[in-house]
């Protein structure tokens, strides 16, 4: 029994912004699904189910949303499906979605991800209470700060890797009509004097609170053969979890990140990432997560991602661009923003990403990860479809 | 359906009104060992986990990242997690063999109520903007279900107390349930709906293991074969609802093969006896079917768990040969907002 192809064939996102004061929960959310829809020339009849994700549900103080949510996304008589799987939600999301389609459970599937951080604080909602946490570590950056540290320890990188990281993608958020950041009066100095906030990490090295939703169309065979504009193909596609602590952890280059990314190279038959693929968009959440990832992605040996990140590879005109869209670092609405990545990479292989277009990209993994460098969640696609 | 796939193994809990003195890896370990134990796996036999949980319920963000620990996820595994219902982990394990990626997986769910008061937790699953602030709990909601059955002459008292009776006698055989045996229908808790119409409030956890093909043969002397598996979901408003009827059970159940052949058993997900009168009707369930052998949802109610439960009691009792072919229904919302049909058989004896 062979699978049924996957097809990226309609994405919409909101313009990402501080606080969307102007509209509610389910309107945020419906914003997105129907710029998806109206991208892949469809109606709210087309679909046959809605998978919906989202990280923790204290971050709205809406237990189970999907619920209240249910008529917004059109899905009522149809099932919806809720997935939270910590900051990796957004792609997992997507990929619950894609296999409904690959195992001909349904033909299409509208698959949506979103946070409203405004209605709370992300950072202090993130810092569990004692005795689960120890006290001081106040949110995400606290707690992988450390993991950083370890990293330049390692690798002997010079301190100003992440700065240039940082001022990369801030640059390509300029070109990115949805992201969040838009700071037209950027420069490496700026971002290297801004206030340091968990050592290594500075404030311009952080990514900001969001709100905002991604939704993208997931289709058969048949449905791509219906779609007004190139589709997106889903060539391989992957989840893996490792335990949050334990002794042996690797925090810096996780196993788990490792084991995903050779489990979709293995399904698209990658045999040499460097090579085969054109552009990553990966979840950098502070800034030096960008060369620790090209590393654990098999981008660069161990030791060397930052030796990419400095030579400008990853710069939107280099060998490898990584995170076209301004990534994480401008936009982060937690829970869509594994869904950003995976609509980014679809968008590319499209030709439809705009200014921050990459000329001929016709393979771009899409990653996000989440929880303590414990959860991740990877999708390729590509410009054609999967041979098999 | 192009792959049989079957339930091989369940273990639950016994349900308990507070397990103070266990945190939720500690109450789900057990589970886990011997879910395993009954199939021989090892965790690193499994490709594919799925576990369903609710951080509302242990109030606190990424509750179920320390439940992974206890699942041993080293090395690394395939895994996902559903904010809700169990039975829906169980639902994407489904489609995830479906797609022959995985040959196995474990689906695994749990939920403590005791550390707060579920009553005006559930208050926190409706409309933020205009019920919820209002905090109409998850009884008063069941209540008007119920009054709105008895004005349109579907039930009446006497008719609730009599499935609230069925359901405790059943479960003094079920030495996991939390009320067993004959308990007094008591006071008004919201007419109504007295004390025995309502669910105990406990807290528990469940396992499942699902198979394809040979392998569910080799694991399992009868796999209870998951026929169909569907699930849909209503309009949120209850204003725009007829609660006396249950349209998504219905589709459920029509996509899922429910109405092709007659079932002998029915496992439903009914937390207040008046929803069992709704899903009754909808799914069309003659007096000859035996429904909730286990006692169901009002002998023991874990949240996130008790619709997993459902499907894990219809696959023990086809596994048993006391069934040859099973319903299993699992709710999640209010009033049956969103509803689950699996329909599971054995192989011909």
């Amino acid at each position: 029994m062979s699978k049924e192809p996957v097809a990226v064939v309609g994405i919409g996102q909101t313009k990402h912004v501080a606080a969307r004061r102007d509209v509610s929960i389910a309107g945020l959310v419906r914003e997105a699904a129907q710029r998806a829809l109206d991208d892949a020339e469809s109606t709210w009849a087309d679909i046959d189910a809605v998978v919906i994700g989202k990280a923790p549900d204290f971050f709205e103080g809406v237990m189970m949303p999907e619920l209240y949510l249910a008529d917004a996304l059109g899905a009522v008589g149809k099932p919806m499906l809720r997935v939270h799987t910590a900051g990796s939600v957004g792609g997992s999301t997507a990929l619950v979605a894609a296999n409904l389609v690959a195992a001909r459970v349904h033909g299409t599937v509208l698959t949506l991800a979103f946070e409203k951080q405004s209605e709370s604080n992300a950072m202090w909602g993130l810092s569990l209470p004692i005795p689960f946490q120890q006290p001081l570590l106040a949110g995400a950056g606290g707690f992988f700060a450390p993991h950083v540290r370890a990293y330049m320890r390692r690798s002997g990188a010079p301190d100003t890797i992440g700065s240039l990281v940082a001022y990369k993608d801030r640059r390509n958020a300029l070109k990115n009509p949805y992201a969040h950041l838009h700071e037209h009066d950027i420069t490496l100095e700026k971002v290297q004097a801004s206030p340091m906030l968990w050592d290594p990490i500075r404030y311009s090295e952080t990514c900001p609170s969001s709100d905002g939703a991604c939704a993208m169309i997931l289709t058969d065979r048949a449905g791509a053969a219906r779609s007004p504009r190139p589709p997106a193909w889903m060539l391989g596609g992957a989840m893996r979890s490792e335990p949050t602590l334990f002794a042996g952890k690797d925090a810096v280059s996780p196993q788990a990140g490792k084991d995903c990314a050779a489990d979709v190279y293995r399904q698209a038959g990658i045999s040499d990432p460097r090579r085969d693929i054109d552009a990553v968009e990966m979840y950098v959440p502070f800034s030096w997560y960008e060369p620790m990832w090209l590393e654990n992605l098999g981008f660069a040996a161990e030791g060397e991602g930052w030796k990419l990140t400095e030579s400008g590879v990853t710069e939107l005109d280099g060998d490898l661009p990584v995170n076209m869209s301004g990534g994480v670092l401008s936009t982060n609405p937690i829970g869509a923003s594994g869904m950003i990545r995976f609509a980014e990479a679809a968008l590319q292989v499209r030709g439809q990403a705009g200014e921050h277009q990459v000329d001929g990209a016709r393979r771009v993994l899409g990653h996000a990860y989440g929880g303590g460098s414990q959860f991740f969640s990877m999708w390729l696609v590509g410009a054609r479809p999967p041979e098999s | 359906m192009t792959r049989d796939i079957a339930v091989v193994a369940f273990a639950q809990t016994d349900v308990l009104r507070t397990s103070d003195e266990l945190s939720e890896v500690e109450m789900l370990m057990p589970v886990l060992h011997e879910v395993l134990d009954r199939t021989g796996l090892k965790t690193a036999d499994l490709d594919f986990t799925c576990s369903g949980s609710s951080d509302y319920l242990a109030g606190r963000a990424f509750s179920f990242t320390l439940a992974l620990d206890g699942v041993g996820a080293w090395p690394p595994i395939s895994e996902s997690h559903v904010e809700t219902d169990g039975a829906w982990a169980l639902y994407e394990a489904w489609t995830k063999l479906l797609t022959g990626e995985a040959d196995t997986a474990l689906v695994y769910s749990y939920g403590k109520s005791s550390p707060g008061s579920l009553r005006d937790v559930l208050t926190r699953q409706l409309d933020p903007y205009y019920v919820a602030p209002l905090w109409p709990d998850s009884v008063a909601l069941a209540a008007l279900q119920a009054q709105a059955l008895i004005d349109a002459g579907d039930t009446d008292e006497p008719a609730l107390a009599a499935i609230a009776a069925r359901s405790r006698s059943d479960a003094t055989s079920n030495p996991h349930a939390q009320l067993r045996g004959s308990l007094p229908q008591g006071e008004y808790v919201v007419r109504p709906l007295r004390i025995g119409d309502c669910p105990p409030i406990g807290d528990g956890a469940a396992a499942v293991i699902l198979a394809a093909e040979d392998r569910a043969r080799e694991l399992c002397a009868r796999p209870a074969w998951i026929r169909g598996i569907d699930h849909r979901i209503e309009a949120h408003s209850l204003g725009v609802r007829d609660l006396t009827d249950s349209p998504s059970t219905r589709l459920a159940a029509e996509k899922a093969g429910a109405f092709e052949r007659p079932v002998d058993t029915a496992e439903l997900h009914a937390p207040f006896t008046a929803q069992e009168v709704v899903l009754r009707k909808a799914l069309e369930l003659g007096d000859d079917v035996r429904i909730n052998p286990s006692g169901g949802a009002l002998a023991a109610n874990p949240m996130m768990a008790a619709g997993l439960v459902r499907i894990g009691e219809a696959a023990a009792r086809v596994h048993r040969g006391e069934s040859d072919r099973a319903l299993a229904h699992a709710t999640s919302g209010p009033c049956l907002q969103q509803n689950l049909v699996a329909v599971l058989e054995g192989d011909p004896r």
